[in-house]
């Protein structure tokens, strides 16, 4: 039963100066995606390559500033969750990718 | 215009099956029946207020558990047609589509509204008695959780009588589930009909993780958890990681066929396995998630039975754990004959047979527990013996199963359809039977009848090996699955024969279940302990039966494993518990919303699937207009005074 009068959310500890930097972070993250795909200034593979990384960073930046992953009490279950979130997102991305090798279709 | 109505009818209804018009018949008699029953005891009020819109996780969980035992009967009634069908060569009893249509409601049936259902009843009585919460973490959830179950099964049952049902088999492979080869309307209601239920079975494993890690009573340590606890969230760990592929997967097929997108097309850049390798990724943890709250009930029971402490529970849960992530790494057997090569196909083989290994031990964890125990043979203990011989040889096979190259030989065959039902009846069916009956005193006041439980026992079990061991033989002779007719030269028919008495006897069981319930609501002795098997151990035993609406007057501290067990030793020992006084308590009250909400959602679902935007769009406004009434209420629990407590404890101990 969730306390909705006293609030159940403790205060996370975010500064205004942190919360400046992670908005800040994103809006460049989100940027630069943009001018390379529609200025065409990379090849096919590099624009992808940029795409996912700033799409990971993006992740982070999120986690760290808005989240505040940093700022768990132990024992900390939402850390643990993410690295579990993340190694099956591997699993299943790479798992995928291996199992396909050799069923693509010619379409 | 009449005409009009009556070609729209003909498409609209189902017609021309003499078995469906029976249903039809029935479905639409017992409807009226119902109404008519509760307009005349006047309990349509009563109806409302006490479960519709009740938040109460006791009472959800019954409704859970009604709603899948319902299932069960369409499931069954289900196979049974199937055996029928193959009892004979050449039968003629199904046609061809039906039975691909029976065959694949079949499995959907089982496996998401039958097992599913049923799984999350049991969570919603027994966890927060168990650690001594007084609801779950999130109770309006909880009621959203079950109302998008109940009407995404509704929609999907509803398929069978209008407008036809899915055929493309239980995980609707493409391309058979696409437009191009299935261009009715019964994949959409296989889409609409799991999707909408997926989202309630998401809530509910958020629900019970956070309920678990939450709201544990004081000094009750994980490692102190009483082990259903434990297998109730390595089930949600997997629930949560597990059915969002599912719904992505889903939704990706139902972009192709809305908005003719091409992610699983033959043409246009598609490609039909990847669907089989994504919707894998939720199937194989999918029985997982469906089998671990099982053996989390079988710990329960044996430990319960044999009077002693569960043996290893340390590795108990370990191997919990290790199977809820493991699962994850094991997919690709169920299609080794795709073609992905020998270095996939061999490292899958591999993880699959590790992931027998935790199996393995709790098995031994089992027996130990039992060695030198005072073992009373009641029912859920004798549900708990049967499985563990039937649980060992279908795990067995399943290794059999997971030799990559031996594969190609028992894929699609009748040793696999063996297989997965002696895992998933042996396993998950006999331990939530034995889980039901273990617990029915705690969630209604009294016990089921032992005598003809031990009739059910019988047949389900003797009725078990007749069906399913047949069909191992079937398999290696060579009898492929989804097939309706057979030649009279392939020498199948004996063994088919037994198979279909088999199904019979198991159908006679729950015949003998059902008399069994009707015949203990008539004839039952009223428990007045609370601990009606006066063996439990653990702190839902500890309440009087059924729990009162706040379960726990005083939240004790439990501090042992098997607490209850130790206290009654300390109480024999004339050691009194500490009083703790009364305090008021905090309570969420009843709300419409989430049976309102589920409605939309289903209403929105019927609209596409027949593509009528014009329900669809009115349903998801309704779905929004929900969510923002309940983002306003502010006025959503309320306190339960302290001489209320006093009074109601008062009549429920001074029962003893």
């Amino acid at each position: 039963m969730a306390n909705h009068d006293t609030g159940a959310h403790k205060s996370h500890g975010g500064s205004f100066k942190s919360y400046l930097i992670g908005f800040l972070l994103s809006i460049v993250l989100t940027i630069i995606p943009l001018v390379v795909v529609l200025n065409d200034m990379m090849s096919r593979n590099a624009t992808l390559i940029v795409i996912l990384a700033m799409a990971v960073l993006q992740f982070l930046v999120q986690l760290f500033f808005f989240m505040h992953i940093r700022d768990e009490e132990k024992p900390r279950y939402n850390l643990m969750t993410l690295i579990l979130a993340v190694v099956i997102l591997l699993t299943i991305v790479a798992g995928s990718i291996w199992i396909m090798t050799y069923n693509m279709t010619a379409g | 215009m009449l005409d009009n109505l009556k070609e729209f009818a003909s498409e609209f209804f189902v017609t021309g099956d003499p078995l469906i018009l029976g249903a039809q018949v029935s479905i639409a008699l017992t409807m009226i029946a119902i109404v008519i029953v509760l307009t005349y005891f006047k309990k349509w009020r009563w109806l409302w207020t006490e479960w519709l819109t009740t938040v109460d996780h006791k009472k959800i969980g019954i409704m859970y558990i009604i709603a899948s035992l319902l299932m069960l009967f369409r499931g069954g009634v289900d196979a049974l047609l199937m055996r029928t069908q193959l009892a004979m060569p050449e039968l003629n009893f199904l046609e061809a589509e039906h039975y691909n249509q029976i065959f694949t409601t079949h499995g959907v049936i089982m496996i998401l509204f039958m097992a599913m259902p049923l799984m999350f009843g049991l969570f919603n009585i027994i966890v927060p008695l168990q650690i001594g919460a007084r609801d779950v973490a999130y109770p309006f959830l909880n009621s959203m959780s079950f109302w998008l179950f109940f009407w995404g099964a509704m929609l999907f049952n509803m398929s069978f009588v209008i407008g036809g049902s899915p055929d493309a088999g239980w995980l609707a492979y493409p391309p058979l589930s696409e437009l191009s080869h299935s261009p009715g309307v019964g994949q959409n209601f296989y889409i609409w009909g799991i999707q909408i239920s997926g989202i309630g079975s998401l809530a509910t494993g958020i629900n019970f993780i956070v309920t678990i890690l939450k709201m544990r009573a004081p000094g009750m340590r994980l490692m102190k958890m009483p082990m259903f606890s434990w297998s109730v969230l390595s089930s949600c760990i997997s629930i949560i990681f597990a059915f969002p592929i599912l719904t992505v997967t889903l939704f990706l097929l139902f972009l192709d066929r809305f908005l003719g997108a091409h992610f699983f097309t033959l043409d246009g850049g598609g490609n039909p396995m990847m669907y089989i390798n994504l919707i894998w990724m939720w199937g194989h943890p999918e029985v997982y998630i469906v089998v671990l709250p099982a053996f989390g009930i079988f710990s329960e029971v044996v430990a319960a039975f044999s009077r002693k402490k569960l043996f290893g529970y340390a590795s108990m849960v370990f191997a919990m754990i290790a199977i809820s992530v493991a699962a994850f790494f094991t997919w690709a057997h169920h299609f080794f004959t795709m073609g992905s090569g020998a270095n996939v196909n061999a490292f899958f083989a591999v993880t699959t047979m590790i992931i027998a290994i935790p199996t393995g031990v709790k098995v031994f964890n089992w027996l130990f527990t039992m060695f030198r125990g005072k073992i009373q043979f009641t029912t859920p203990m004798m549900w708990a013996i049967a499985f563990i011989p039937c649980f060992v040889v279908g795990g067995m096979t399943g290794v059999l199963l997971s030799v990559a190259p031996a594969d190609f030989q028992f894929h699609n065959s009748y040793f696999l359809i063996a297989h997965f039902h002696q895992v998933l009846i042996g396993g998950v069916v006999f331990g939530y039977f034995a889980g039901l009956y273990y617990w029915w005193p705690k969630m209604f006041g009294f016990k089921l009848n032992e005598h003809l439980g031990k009739w059910a026992f019988w047949f389900w079990n003797i009725g078990f090996y007749v069906c399913f061991m047949p069909q191992y033989l079937l398999g290696l002779m060579g009898m492929t699955r989804r097939i309706n007719v057979y030649d009279f030269d392939m020498g199948w028919q004996p063994l088919n024969v037994v198979s279909t008495i088999g199904a019979f006897l198991m159908g006679i069981a729950f015949l003998f279940q059902v008399w069994q319930i009707a015949h203990s609501i008539k004839f039952h002795k009223k428990d007045t302990t609370g601990d009606s098997w006066g063996v439990g151990r653990t702190l839902e035993w500890s309440i009087p039966s059924p729990a009162p609406v706040y379960n726990f007057a005083t939240i004790p501290v439990a501090d042992e494993r098997d607490w209850w067990w130790e206290e009654k030793e300390r109480r024999e020992q004339g050691i009194q518990p500490k009083a703790i006084p009364l305090e008021p308590i905090h309570m969420p009250k009843n709300s419409a919303i989430p049976f309102i909400k589920s409605l939309c959602w289903f209403t929105a679902g019927f609209g596409f699937v027949f593509n009528w935007l014009w329900i669809a769009i009115p349903g998801l406004i309704g779905v929004a207009i929900c969510m923002l009434v309940r983002s306003f209420q502010y006025d959503t629990d309320y306190y339960i005074q302290v001489d209320e407590i006093k009074r109601t404890e008062a009549a429920l101990r001074g029962a003893n």
